[in-house]
């Protein structure tokens, strides 16, 4: 069923415990929205010696902006920020080739799971929102992605 | 009078009932509430006009332009039958939105009854529409005008308990939606529509949900705009409709400026023609005017009162089964009492995309989110709903596809 593509067992399960989520604690908070479906994130974290810390999200959405968002969490949390910033914009190619990419595991892990995402574009943002909150907020922690 | 239709027959109509959709699905279409499908007969008078009739209206004298002004004018008096007022208050918009914006705009530059000034007040509902909110919204922000609204109750009807505090002496204008896109709930809006003539008040109808489902008596409702979209009637997306009193239009500032709505222009100064030039700038969407006419014949054809009777059937047989599939909870109206043909629920546990998601695999096709009335979701405690909305080409076999995919997705996060 090609429904399985989408909602593989992985991301079922970031959905039902997801990492990283919580009150986020940090003094530069990013608040997300998608404005089609009204699924939020806020989001905190900092930059300690180059390196993503304490990345704590919390929100509401989808089990694939929700299990994205945990994903994404576990990926970047204690990369460098250039390493984060290679996952980040291997994981927004992958999003955006409409089902032609199956990404790279060494890079992304868990997140190849939300390869089959890219197959259904109104599912793509709610994938990206976490992503583009990490994004927001490491910019404002003083990162050049 | 009838309750079925021949609804076999009229799928026939509709050719994107032959697409065959994900997985090889037929097409089970519950988002009329959003847009509708288009009926051959409507696609045949858009390419007739462009075939046979094309060139600007109220222009050129030469024959193709008396074509177009004949079949475009013609369209404005079809329209006009269709709701049983004069053809001259009737102004084509490119959308029920473009509609609404028109009047916060020209009432913000009219003078006299309909001019908005500091400390006036303009009521709406908390089931509003962005379209029919935001407009408003803004107006009272730019005009310092107090924006007040009618809260809603749990069940969808809204608390007019305190019609008296709501709708006070400073009101100028009441804009109230005749069913809500997200519940389908009816308000009771004759006593909103008494209480804001008491005051001198205007009352818009967003008619958006109402018009293509049922008759609207304009004269029994005693209001005084009305505002459609086509393109949720059968018709042709670029084309909405407002309705308004003769005196009113004749009282108000253009919202456009352009070729057509003039009487003189000079280097400095310009004055108006009447409504409906004056409202209608620019070379108008001709050929979806008169697309939306045909959508309005084939509506008439079947007879509104029948088409409303027909989703009335669907609505009561699809809430029966969505109350006895468990974890399943529909939002608004229960019944079929006080209601239309749209239905808003949310499955125990499960996010709206997601669900339709799984019911997208089963050939249907319904909306997710918030349907564009966010301040109604955030008052129910959701951050969405999925919906299903029925129009005149849905059978009973649509409704049981619906309830097996509904419980297909309930069934497919739950055993996983």
């Amino acid at each position: 069923m090609e429904l399985d593509s989408l909602y593989q067992e992985v991301i079922l399960d970031h959905y039902k415990k997801p990492h990283h989520k919580g009150a986020p604690t940090g003094e530069i908070q990013v608040h997300h929205v998608n404005p089609n479906c009204g699924d939020e994130i806020t989001l905190s974290l900092t930059i300690k010696e180059d390196k993503i810390q304490d990345l704590i999200w919390d929100g509401v959405g989808c089990s694939i902006s929700q299990a994205s968002a945990s994903i994404m969490s576990d990926l970047v949390t204690g990369k460098s920020v250039a390493d984060a910033g290679k996952t980040l914009k291997e994981f927004t190619e992958l999003m955006q080739s409409k089902g032609t990419m199956k990404g790279d595991e060494e890079i992304l892990e868990d997140a190849i799971a939300l390869a089959g995402v890219s197959k259904f574009p109104a599912r793509v943002k709610c994938a990206l929102l976490s992503w583009m909150a990490f994004k927001d907020a490491a910019i404002k922690n003083g990162a050049t992605l | 009078m009838s309750s079925t239709l021949d609804v076999a027959h009229i799928k026939r109509d509709f050719p994107i009932f032959n697409e065959e959709m994900r997985g090889g699905k037929r097409l089970v279409y519950l988002d009329s509430g959003a847009t509708s499908q288009k009926p051959i007969q409507v696609m045949d008078a858009e390419r007739e006009f462009y075939s046979k009739h094309n060139a600007a209206v109220h222009r050129g004298s030469y024959y193709l332009a008396e074509k177009a002004s004949e079949a475009f004018e013609g369209a404005r008096a079809r329209v006009a039958a269709f709701l049983a007022v004069d053809p001259d208050e009737i102004i084509f918009t490119k959308s029920a939105t473009e509609s609404l914006n028109l009047l916060a705009v020209s009432f913000e530059r009219s003078v006299g009854q309909l001019g908005i000034k500091p400390g006036d007040e303009i009521v709406v509902s908390e089931l509003e529409h962005h379209a029919n909110l935001l407009p408003w919204q803004q107006l009272a922000k730019r005009t310092g005008a107090i924006l007040k609204w009618f809260a809603m109750n749990s069940d969808g009807s809204l608390d007019l308990s305190n019609i008296d505090q709501v709708i006070t002496a400073r009101c100028k204008v009441v804009a109230i939606t005749h069913q809500s896109n997200v519940l389908g709930s009816v308000p009771d809006i004759a006593p909103i529509i008494a209480a804001a003539h008491a005051v001198g008040a205007v009352f818009v109808l967003d008619g958006c949900q109402s018009v293509p489902h049922q008759p609207v008596d304009i004269a029994t409702l005693d209001i005084d705009f009305l505002v459609f979209s086509g393109h949720k009637a059968l018709g042709p997306t670029g084309i909405g409709v407002l309705w308004g009193r003769a005196e009113l239009l004749a009282q108000m500032e253009p919202y456009l400026y352009g070729g057509s709505m003039i009487e003189t222009v000079t280097m400095a100064s310009a004055t108006w023609a009447s409504a409906p030039k004056k409202f209608e700038a620019g070379v108008p969407n001709m050929a979806q005017a008169v697309g939306l006419a045909a959508a309005l014949d084939y509506l008439s054809e079947i007879g509104l009162p029948r088409i409303h009777a027909w989703e009335m059937q669907l609505t009561e047989r699809a809430l029966q089964g969505l109350h006895a599939i468990e974890g399943v909870t529909v939002i608004g109206p229960q019944g079929i009492d006080n209601r239309g043909g749209v239905i808003s629920f949310v499955i125990e546990g499960l996010h709206p995309h997601d669900v339709g998601q799984v019911m997208d695999q089963y050939g249907v096709a319904v909306r997710t989110g918030h349907h564009c009335a966010w301040p109604l979701i955030r008052k129910l405690g959701l951050t969405g709903t999925t919906r299903a909305s029925f129009y005149l080409y849905n059978d009973m076999a649509d409704v049981d596809v619906f309830l097996d995919s509904v419980a297909g997705a309930r069934d497919y996060f739950k055993k996983r």
